[in-house]
Parts: C-alpha cells; structure tokens; sequence
C-alpha cells in the first residue's frame, strides 16, 4: 500500500510538471485571478470558491481533459534506477536492432547528400523565399525534378531488418519445440491471445452495435444509428475527453467525427497555436532541407496517384513540411524507442553548443509517410488544425509503425499479433501459404506500417481510426489484417 | 525516509541441477546466488534493488543475527515473487525491479546474509540472472534543526490594543493577509518551462554530415 501512493504521488508530480509549461496552466491562472473581482469569490474560502468557479465554467473539465492526455500520451514513471534509454525502450538486443537500422538510414541520406552534392540544410536567398510564400497554397503545380532522389527506405527493408531480429538469449535453434515461430518473426514478445483480445475490446463483440454495420441501409436506424448519433452530440456538449473515447469504440457518426478527434487528441485551436503554426510555415520559407526534396518525392509518388487522395496534395506540402521544423516532436523521442539524428553546424565539430538535430523534428520519412496524414484532410480543413491532429496522431500512434520496440503496440508485436491470430484462426490457410512460399506477413506487413492508409476505402479507413483512438492501442491493426 | 547503501560480496551463482552436469542436455532452471555483508554489522534491511535479466520467479532466504550460542537457521523472507508474468514471453525479462521491507514475510531487522534463489523454469532462455544488485539499510535520520527559544516560543508580552468599534478582528485579516501572500509567492515561484522551439543556432542552420554516435 505504502509503494502505490507513493507511485500515485510521482505520477500526480510528473502530470503536475509537464502541465505547468503548458498554455492550459497560463490560462487557468489568468482565470484564476480574473475570476477574484467575482461577488461570489469571498477571501476566507478562496481557495473553494476558485474551484466552484472552475467547475461551473468548464474549466475543470478542460483540466481533466488534459490530465487524461498525460495518462494516455507519457508511460508511467519508471524505476528510479532505470535510465533514460530503458523508458525508451526496455529490452537492450532490441535498443541495438533500432540503433544499427538508425545508422543504415543516416549513412543512406549522408551518401544520398554527398552524391548529389546537395547541402542538408540551406538558407533560402530572399528572392527564392518570396517566391515560396507566393505560392505556398499550391506547391502541388511545382514540378521540381525529383529524379535523382530515392526514397530513404521502403517498407520492405524495414521488414528484413524486423525478420532479422533475434534475442541473443533465446533458444534460436533449428530444431522445432513447442515454441517454434513459424512465421517470419522470431522474437518472444507478449502478444494477446484470442480470449483476452475478447476482454479488451469488448466493445466491437457481435452483441454490441457498432458503426460501420449497424447503419448500412438494409438495418433501419432506430435500433442503433439514431440513438448512438444522439449520445455522441450529447458526449460533445460534455467536452469530455474520457467519455469520447469510450464512445468512439463503437464507431463516429461522419459528421461528429472531426470534433469527437479533436476531443480526444484534446486539441483546441487557441491563438496561440495558429501562431505556432504560422511560426513553422516562416521556417520553411527561410531554409530548404533535403528531407523537403524526399517529402515533395514521396507526395508525387504516393497520395498524387492515390484516386482519394490526390486532391489534398496542396495540404499534404503544408503539413509535412512544417512538421520537419517543429522542435516540440522531440518530446516524443522520451519514449520512443528511436533517436532523432544529430549533427554539428559546419565547422563546429564536436562542438556541444553547436549540436543541432536534423530534420528539427528528428523524424526522417520514409515511402509512405504522406499516406499518414492524406486520409485527415477529409476531416480537417485549416492547415493549422489538420497540421496539430496530425502531429497528435503521430506523438501517440504513428511513430510506433517504424522504430523498432517491444511495446504491446509496436509494429513487431503488430507483426507477431497478427502471425499469431492468423495461425490459430486459418491454421490451414497460414500453412498453405507458408508451403507456397508466401509468408502472410510479406502481405499484411506493408497495411500495417501505414495504418491501412491506402489500402481501404476512406471511410472504412476513418472507422479503423476511430478504434485506434477509442482503445488507445494499434493492436487493432493486427486483428483487422488477420 | 533516507536508506543507505550497505556494501555487500555477491558470490558467484550456484546452478541446483539433478543428475550429472557434464552429461545431461537441459540447462540448470534454479540457481541460488549468495549475499554477505563483511565489514559489516547486522542491520536492518529497507529495500532491495537488482535488473532482472530473464529471472521468472524470485524467492529470498535470510539469515539472521541471534544472540550468542543459539544456531541462526535460514528464513525465507520472500516466497517465490513472480518477475515475468509469462516466463516463456519477454514481458518483464529486463526490469529493473525494488523489493521493500513490508513486502518481506519475516522480521528484516538484524541480516547477516542473504541467499537468492532464481528460478527460470522455460527452456527457452539460454542464461538469467539477477544484476546491479543494490541493498539499503535504513539511512541516519536527519538531524533535528534547534531553533532558538525565542522563535519557537513568542513572548506574548504586550498587552493587545484595544478593538476599535467596527473593524474586523486582527488576527482574522492578518491570517487571511497572511493567506493571499502564500498564494502569490507560489504563483510567483513556479516558473513555466516554456518550449523554445528554435532549430537553429543564431540564425544558421548550415550543417555537416550526419553523425553516428
């Protein structure tokens, strides 16, 4: 009892820090002091009176909303002797798998970068900079020549690497024994078997309606659409984030589903945010990076020929390449078990105070990454909305399909959930395929690693989506390619 | 509450196996790793720190310091902790895990030794173990500060001034006063940590090659 509050303290310590450095804090106490001049605020029961006031205005509610996102987002604090690389990531064979592939990706961009004799990072000359904010609302209608880029990796040299990976504890012989994986990954990792699947998501069993089923024409809507639509509208009245989630586990009505994401990403535009948005786009104008040239590539060879998604090309510029420059992704690397890669300003090898992190945000795309952020521009039409979910989407979800990790919902436990579910669902279809050669996870890998972006109709996609955010875990991909 | 690091000589494991060792195939699933503390005077056991390296189940044997003439027997303190919950999985295999005084079945308070036994029943894994194996005692308590008398015992020696007909009490507005400053010194004190958010260094972004580190 004694060990559970004091680990209750230090979460509540660790919510508390994080929170004081945000915007929510500065306008709690802006409130605070405003709401002194009130009648009903009387000096000898301040402190209660301030509370009352926050609960009648909502602004306890958004305090919860943004506690429960701490809970989502950040994994408990560890073990006081535990260092910083086991919160990333627990298992040391793994931390150097993710290490060694990190290396392969930087020698690839540094000899993509010196074979091209293109600079990393160049400050753009005034007249190029005009250049682009003129035309920053259609960089689509650019045709830059993109020929001599390639990709920094593809899926299925991600997957090799995820094939290749092996405990060097483990009993990795040849000979079979009870625990022989037969598919193509070869790590133990905790994955979920069908009755606890059955347990955590509870909420998509045959007996409970959902959306996506439940409302397609043949069923009439008074048994589930009507009622479920109405409880939605009334969970967004709540502004609660908590009560949100849970209602997105049975699918979102199309027209409350951009706002029920926001509530649950607990993403509110504030002024504050537009200006950060506005601060991004200033530094893409100022300096051009070659991670520009593999994003502009990626765009032409991805969403461009996707028949859904090639309208939204404009968007996908303004997203991705403000998310290049924004530091506050680095946040993100504390429980990743990646690292952002790092260079030194010319000439100041060495040199601490001349470190910087390349691209700013430390993440380098790969092809398919613009697939992550096409299927939101249905939903979101400001650039600056559409560019804070879709920052949100990636800090919690998106970054664990392409590093590699033992988390429950990394793309290798992914990867092992779904070889698992296939072997004891269609055992006969699993061996046929493995005698044919044809390992299912060679399919089913490259859905996985981009959330099915691409490969299912946007409105199946957006309810997938919506149980990636209701059941706070990607583990939903695996049931769904199995 | 302060603990102290007690110095202790971890021997080297004892694998427990039936049979002869040389001959037979499987690998040893118990091994018992052995504590003792030279230098050291009996003492009372606070907290028990180690990094698991693929043990499943952990159980602690102790000796105790008895008074002279009376044999000291060994007392299981800890029976069979489970540190992975499925031994066969890697879930748990490299945690870093704490083992306090209240969790021990017996009375912790004058160790002479300690046995740990590992037990790792999966044929699965081709070594475990327990490391960076840390024991605490507890540490001195803080010395207690002395204030001088006068502070801590106020002479009321004036008599108060008369109320004056129509003011509130004084004492009443001097704790509220006295509350309203607590709450701006604290608003005050905590400085938010606001994001920078610069990628640069003064204005330049001209870059080397990437580093491996």
């Amino acid at each position: 009892m004694l060990q559970e509050e004091s680990d209750l303290s230090l979460i509540i310590a660790q919510i508390v820090q994080k929170l004081k450095g945000s915007n929510l804090y500065a306008q709690l106490e802006r409130q605070a002091w405003a709401c002194l001049q009130r009648p009903e605020v009387r000096l000898e029961s301040l402190k209660e009176d301030i509370k009352e006031f926050f609960k009648i205005s909502g602004w306890e509610k958004k305090l919860q909303n943004a506690v429960y996102s701490e809970l989502n987002v950040y994994p408990l604090p560890s073990h006081p002797s535990a260092p910083p690389e086991h919160l990333k990531e627990p298992l040391v064979y793994m931390r150097k798998a993710q290490g060694s592939w990190e290396k392969r990706i930087l020698k690839s961009l540094n000899s993509m970068c010196t074979e091209l004799s293109i600079p990393l990072a160049r400050k753009r000359p005034v007249g190029e900079q005009k250049e682009l904010l003129n035309k920053w609302n259609e960089m689509g209608t650019d045709e830059p020549d993109l020929s001599l880029f390639r990709p920094v990796y593809a899926p299925k040299d991600f997957l090799e690497v995820l094939i290749n990976l092996r405990n060097p504890n483990y009993e990795n012989g040849d000979s079979l024994s009870f625990r022989t994986h037969l598919g193509l990954i070869q790590v133990p990792l905790k994955v979920k078997d069908i009755p606890e699947l059955k347990e955590c998501f509870v909420e998509l069993g045959l007996s409970t309606g959902q959306l996506g089923i439940d409302d397609s024409t043949q069923v009439p809507p008074e048994l589930f659409e009507n009622e479920h639509v109405r409880i939605g509208q009334k969970v967004l009245l709540q502004q609660d984030s908590a009560a949100a989630q849970q209602y997105i586990r049975q699918g979102s009505p199309t027209a409350l589903r951009a706002e029920l994401w926001a509530l649950i990403l607990n993403i509110s535009s504030q002024p504050e945010d537009i200006l950060y948005y506005e601060q991004l786009k200033t530094n893409v104008i100022q300096h051009d990076l070659l991670v520009d040239s593999l994003i502009y590539k990626d765009v032409k060879l991805t969403a461009s020929n996707d028949d859904y998604y090639f309208v939204f090309e404009d968007y996908l510029y303004q997203v991705l390449l403000c998310f290049s420059r924004d530091t506050s992704v680095l946040g993100h690397f504390a429980y990743n078990s990646a690292s952002p890669p790092k260079s030194y300003i010319r000439g100041k090898l060495g040199l601490e105070e001349y470190a910087v992190f390349y691209p700013p945000n430390g993440v380098i795309p790969f092809h398919g990454f613009s697939m992550y952020v096409a299927p939101l521009c249905f939903l979101y039409h400001e650039p600056y909305k559409l560019y804070q979910i879709f920052r949100e989407m990636y800090v919690r979800f998106f970054f664990r399909l392409h590093s590699i990790s033992s988390h429950p919902s990394g793309i290798v436990s992914l990867c092992l959930l779904f070889e698992t579910l296939l072997q004891t669902y269609l055992p006969q279809l699993f061996y046929h395929l493995r005698e044919i050669g044809a390992q299912p996870l060679r399919i089913s890998f490259k859905w996985m690693v981009r959330a099915f972006s691409g490969y299912l109709a946007t409105d199946q996609l957006l309810l997938l989506w919506d149980r990636i955010l209701g059941y706070n875990s990607l583990e939903i991909l695996a049931g769904s390619s199995g | 509450m302060s603990r102290m690091l007690v110095p202790c000589h971890v021997k080297s494991t004892v694998a427990l196996q039936v049979g002869d060792m040389r001959t037979s195939q499987g690998r040893p699933g118990v091994l018992v790793v052995d504590v003792t503390f030279p230098n050291v005077a009996p003492f009372e056991l606070l907290e028990i720190t180690f990094k698991n390296y693929y043990t499943a189940f952990l159980s602690i044997r102790v000796r105790h310091h008895t008074p002279l003439h009376t044999p000291s027997k060994w007392v299981t303190c800890l029976r069979d902790y489970c540190l992975m919950p499925d031994p066969h999985s890697e879930e748990g295999a490299q945690e870093y895990v704490s083992l306090f005084k209240h969790q021990m079945l017996c009375d912790v308070s004058r160790v002479l030794e300690l046995r740990l036994i590992l037990r790792q029943p999966s044929p699965l894994w081709l070594s475990f173990t327990v490391e960076e194996l840390q024991i605490y005692q507890q540490g001195p308590k803080s010395p207690s500060l002395i204030f001088p008398k006068w502070l801590s015992h106020p002479v009321s020696s004036e008599q108060p001034a008369p109320r004056l007909e129509g003011l509130p009490d004084p004492s009443r507005v001097s704790s509220e006063v006295q509350q309203m400053w607590a709450l701006t010194e604290m608003i005050r004190a905590s400085h938010t940590s606001t994001r920078i958010g610069r990628f640069d260094v003064d204005g330049c972004y001209d870059l080397n090659l990437l580093s491996y580190t």
